[in-house]
C-alpha cells in the first residue's frame, strides 16, 4: 500500500477565512463570541457562531460559475483552495484532482428560500434558487471553479462521515484514479438548521464553514503530516450503542505515541459529549476541542477537527494526532495524522505564533 | 482500517448480482416491474401527494405504497417513522436481501445515493416550524428521520444485519455511483457482498424546482423525440444484492447477471446544463467499456439517461453516436423514464434493474411514448416490444451538478 501524505489543508471558521485566524483562535483557546439568530415567530433567539465578513472580498467569486451561490459553496471553495494552494503552485504543476464534498445539513440557505416561495405560490418560485438547494451544487462549482477534477462526490452523513470521505479519497489516490485529492467538510447555518439542532439541545451554538483536507501520494507534496489512519466505520446499531462504537473505534486505532495529541468533538453538552468522553475517559495527553471554541459545526467541525490535528503536527507541536469522530445519528470513526518524514511545512512561515503551545492544551 | 486498507486482491474479483429490488410506479417488486417494462407501460398518473393546483404540470410517476410492509426486524416504533422515501427503499432492500438469501452479518456495507433524501419530512418539518401556534410534536423526529444516513441505519435493522451506510448524493448520477462504489469496494477486497441502490420519493420541493426551471413536460414525457418538451418525475428505489464471484460460488448462489463495468466523471459546464457536445457522457461511456473490456458492438442494448428534456437528450445523443459509431445505426437504446418518471436519485439504480431485468429474460424494454425521431439520435429508439438476445447491457445515468455515469452488465449463463 502506498503512503498517503497531507499536501495542505484549508479552512473557514467562525475564526475567519483560512486556517491562520482558525489556528490563532485555537491557541488563544477562548470560546469565540456568541450572536443571535432570529427564529421567525419566536421572542427568544438562537444561538450561533456565523463566519466573520472575509476582509476583502475572494476573487474567486467573480468566477461565473460562483456568482449566485450560497455560503456553502463559498465556504467550500475557500477551504479548497487555500488547501490545494501548494499542490497548484509546486513545479511539477497540478496534478488530476479528485474532489469528495462531505455535508450533513446540506443547502439550507436555499433550500428554505425556495421551499418558502412554493408555499406561497409555485408558479413563482424562482428558478434561480432551486438548483442551489441540491446537494450536489458546492461539489458541482468547486470542481468547476478547480478545473481538472475528473472524479467528484458528495458524500452525506453525520460528522464522523468526514472521515468516510477521507477514505475514499485514498482509495482514490491507491486506484490512481486521480493524482491528489481534495476531500472538503461544509456547513451553512440558517434558523431551520439551528432549529432543529435546538429541539435536541436548547443552549447548542450553531456554527458554520468549511475545512479541506488535500490528499497527495507524493511525499514531495507533503505539507509535513502523513495520514497513518482511519479505522472502520463503526456504525451504530441495535447492538452497537454510541458509545459502544466510539469504544471500538479507540480500540481499533490502538496505543498512542507519546505526546501525541487527542483532537475530539466535545463541546460541553453532557449528554452529547457522553460516548466520546466515556471512549477517552482515561487519556492523560494533550488534548484539544475545537467545537468548545467554535460552536457545533457539524460535518465543518469534524473538518476543523482534521485541520487542526494536520497543522499542529506540521507546526511540530506534536509528533502526531489523533481525531476522534463520534457521529450524532450514524457512527464513530477515529484517523491519526503523524509527522511526514519528508516533505517540508509550507505553513510554519506564515504562522505569526509558531511554536507556542495552544493555551487549551496546557493543563490537559 | 478504511485507512491504510489491506492489500487488493489480484486479479481483481468478478462481481455478481444475486439480489434486486425494485419499486416504481409500475409496481412493487421485480415481477411487476418487468411486466409493465417488457410491455412499455405508461405509469404516470395524477398527484396525489401534494397540493398541485398552482402547477403547470399535474401529474408524476406515484408509486403506490402497500397498506403494510412485508416483515422485517424493524420495531413498531420504527416503522412509525418511516417517511415515504425509507418506505420505498426499505421495500426494495428487502426484496433484494431475500432474493440473494444472505443472512445477517456484523460487516455489511450498504452503499446508497440519493438526491434528496427524506425531503417529505423536511418540509413537513419546515412548514410546522413556520406555523403558529408553535407545536413541537414530531419536529424532532422529523429532523432525525430527514436524514438519509438514518434511512440506511433503518435498513439494516430491518434486515438484521450491521456495517457500515455510504450515502452518495450525485443527484440523477447518486444510484450508478453508488452501485460503482459498491463494485469498487468489492474488487478492492474491501467486502464479500454489499448491498447498493438508489431512492428518492416525489416531494414538493423537487417538483416544484423541476417545474420552475420548466423542464417538466406538460404533455408527454418522450425521450429522443423530436417533439420532446420535458421530463417527467417519478419516485422509486432500486437496490442490487452484488457479491465477489467466489463468494456467490461458495454458497451455491443464484446468480442474476454480472457488474462488469462502471465509469463517471464529471461535466464542468454547468450546474443544470449537459455540456451540449457531450464530451463527459462519452468519457463515462467509454470508461465503463473500457473497465467491462466490451467495445459497442459487444452492447446489445443501452439503457440511456433519456430524460426527454430538449438539452438532455441532445447532448446524451451526440455521445452515444460518437461513442458507437457504426454500431449507432443498430444499438436499441430506450429510456424508461416515460414510463415511470425520473427517480433522480434513484435513476441509475433502476436503470441496473431494467438491464438485469433484458439480460435475465431476454427482452428489450420499449419506451413508453416515442412518436417522431429525432434526426440527431442515430440509433433506434425502441418503442415496440421485442425478444432479443441480449448478453451485454449499459445504462447511463447524468446528474445536476455534471456528474455523469455508465454502468455496463452482462449476462450470466
Amino acid at each position: 500500500m502506498s503512503r498517503v501524505f497531507v499536501a495542505g489543508w484549508g479552512a473557514v471558521s467562525p475564526a475567519g477565512w483560512g486556517v491562520a485566524p482558525l489556528r490563532e483562535a485555537l491557541y488563544r483557546g477562548c470560546p469565540l463570541p456568541i450572536e443571535h439568530l432570529e427564529r421567525p415567530g419566536w421572542d427568544k433567539p438562537l444561538r450561533e457562531r456565523p463566519v466573520p465578513p472575509p476582509q476583502t472580498r475572494p476573487q474567486f467569486l467573480a468566477h461565473p460559475r460562483l456568482r449566485r451561490t450560497s455560503p456553502i459553496t463559498h465556504y467550500a471553495a475557500a477551504a479548497a483552495l487555500e488547501a490545494a494552494a501548494r499542490l497548484r503552485s509546486g513545479p511539477d504543476g497540478e496534478p488530476c484532482l479528485g474532489l469528495i464534498v462531505c455535508l450533513h445539513s446540506g443547502c439550507v440557505h436555499y433550500s428554505s428560500r425556495f421551499f418558502q416561495e412554493t408555499l406561497k405560490d409555485p408558479l413563482t418560485a424562482s428558478p434561480l434558487l432551486f438548483p442551489e438547494t441540491v446537494f450536489a451544487a458546492p461539489a458541482s462549482h468547486t470542481a468547476a471553479l478547480l478545473g481538472n477534477t475528473p472524479l467528484v462526490h458528495t458524500l452525506l452523513g453525520d460528522p464522523a462521515s468526514f472521515l468516510q470521505g477521507l477514505a475514499l479519497g485514498a482509495a482514490w489516490l491507491e486506484e490512481k484514479r486521480v493524482g491528489a485529492c481534495l476531500v472538503i467538510g461544509a456547513e451553512e447555518t440558517n434558523w431551520v438548521r439551528a432549529n432543529a439542532l435546538w429541539h435536541f439541545e436548547h443552549d447548542a451554538i450553531v456554527a458554520c464553514g468549511a475545512g479541506a483536507l488535500c490528499l497527495s501520494p507524493e511525499p514531495g507534496r507533503s505539507a509535513g503530516v502523513e495520514l497513518s489512519a482511519i479505522t472502520e466505520a463503526q456504525s451504530y446499531t441495535r447492538r452497537q450503542s454510541p458509545a459502544q462504537a466510539a469504544r471500538a473505534m479507540r480500540a481499533q486505532l490502538g496505543a498512542s505515541s507519546a505526546g501525541e495529541l487527542l483532537c475530539d468533538g466535545l463541546r460541553d453538552n453532557p449528554r452529547g459529549d457522553a460516548a466520546e468522553r466515556a471512549a477517552w475517559r482515561d487519556w492523560s495527553g494533550p488534548r484539544l476541542s475545537p467545537k468548545r471554541i467554535l460552536g457545533e459545526g457539524h460535518i465543518a467541525a469534524a473538518a476543523w477537527q482534521c485541520v487542526a490535528a494536520c497543522d499542529m503536527v506540521a507546526e511540530r507541536l506534536f509528533p502526531a494526532a489523533t481525531v476522534s469522530l463520534v457521529g450524532c445519528n450514524q457512527q464513530a470513526l477515529g484517523a491519526r495524522f503523524a509527522r511526514a518524514d519528508s516533505g517540508a511545512s509550507g505553513l510554519r512561515e506564515e504562522t505569526p505564533i509558531a511554536g507556542q503551545a495552544p493555551a487549551r492544551l496546557k493543563g490537559h | 482500517m478504511l485507512f491504510p486498507p489491506c492489500s487488493p486482491p489480484s486479479p481483481a474479483p468478478r462481481v455478481v448480482i444475486t439480489g434486486a429490488g425494485i419499486v416504481t410506479a409500475l409496481g412493487i417488486g421485480w415481477q411487476a416491474n418487468a411486466q409493465g417494462f417488457r410491455a412499455g407501460k405508461r405509469a404516470l398518473r395524477p398527484i396525489s401527494l401534494f397540493d398541485v393546483s398552482r402547477q403547470r404540470v399535474k401529474t408524476a410517476g406515484e408509486a403506490d405504497l402497500p397498506a403494510a410492509l412485508p416483515p422485517t426486524l424493524l420495531s413498531s416504533h420504527q416503522v412509525a417513522r418511516l417517511d415515504r422515501a425509507g418506505t420505498l427503499l426499505l421495500l426494495a432492500a428487502h426484496e433484494a436481501w431475500q432474493q440473494a438469501q444472505w443472512q445477517p452479518a456484523r460487516e455489511l456495507p450498504l452503499v446508497l445515493g440519493t438526491s434528496a433524501g427524506g425531503m417529505p419530512l423536511g418540509e413537513a418539518y419546515f412548514r410546522q416550524a413556520t406555523q403558529m401556534p408553535r407545536r413541537y410534536r414530531r419536529q424532532p423526529s422529523r429532523a432525525v428521520h430527514y436524514q438519509p444516513q438514518v434511512q440506511g441505519r433503518m435498513v439494516l435493522d430491518a434486515l438484521g444485519t450491521e456495517g457500515a451506510v455510504t450515502i452518495i448524493s450525485n443527484a440523477c448520477a447518486s444510484g450508478s455511483n453508488a452501485i460503482g462504489l459498491a463494485w469498487s469496494l468489492l474488487r478492492r477486497g474491501r467486502a464479500q457482498c454489499v448491498l447498493a441502490g438508489g431512492y428518492d420519493a416525489l416531494s414538493e420541493l423537487v417538483f416544484s424546482g423541476f417545474a420552475a426551471l420548466q423542464s417538466l413536460s406538460p404533455t408527454v414525457c418522450r425521450p429522443f423525440d423530436a417533439r420532446r418538451d420535458g421530463l417527467a418525475l417519478g419516485e422509486g428505489a432500486a437496490v442490487l444484492a452484488l457479491e465477489t464471484l467466489e463468494h456467490a460460488s461458495s454458497r451455491d448462489a443464484a446468480i442474476l447477471g454480472e457488474l462488469i463495468g462502471y465509469g463517471t466523471s464529471i461535466d464542468h459546464h454547468h450546474l443544470t446544463q449537459p455540456e451540449p457536445q457531450g464530451s463527459t457522457a462519452l468519457a463515462v461511456m467509454k470508461q465503463a467499456c473500457a473497465e467491462a473490456a466490451v467495445a459497442p458492438e459487444d452492447v446489445d442494448y443501452l439503457h440511456a439517461h433519456g430524460t426527454g428534456t430538449l438539452l438532455n437528450d441532445i447532448s446524451e445523443a451526440v455521445a452515444i453516436n460518437h461513442w458507437a459509431g457504426g454500431r449507432a445505426a443498430t444499438l436499441p437504446v430506450s429510456s424508461t423514464k416515460a414510463g415511470v418518471g425520473h427517480l433522480l436519485g434513484g435513476a441509475g439504480a433502476a436503470g441496473a434493474v431494467v438491464c438485469l431485468m433484458a439480460l435475465r429474460e431476454q427482452w428489450l424494454p420499449p419506451q413508453a411514448a416515442f412518436e417522431t425521431p429525432d434526426p440527431a439520435c442515430r440509433f433506434p429508439v425502441l418503442h415496440e416490444p421485442r425478444d432479443a438476445r441480449v448478453n451485454v447491457a449499459m445504462s447511463n445515468a447524468f446528474g445536476f451538478g455534471g456528474v455523469n455515469a455508465t454502468l455496463v452488465l452482462r449476462r450470466w449463463a
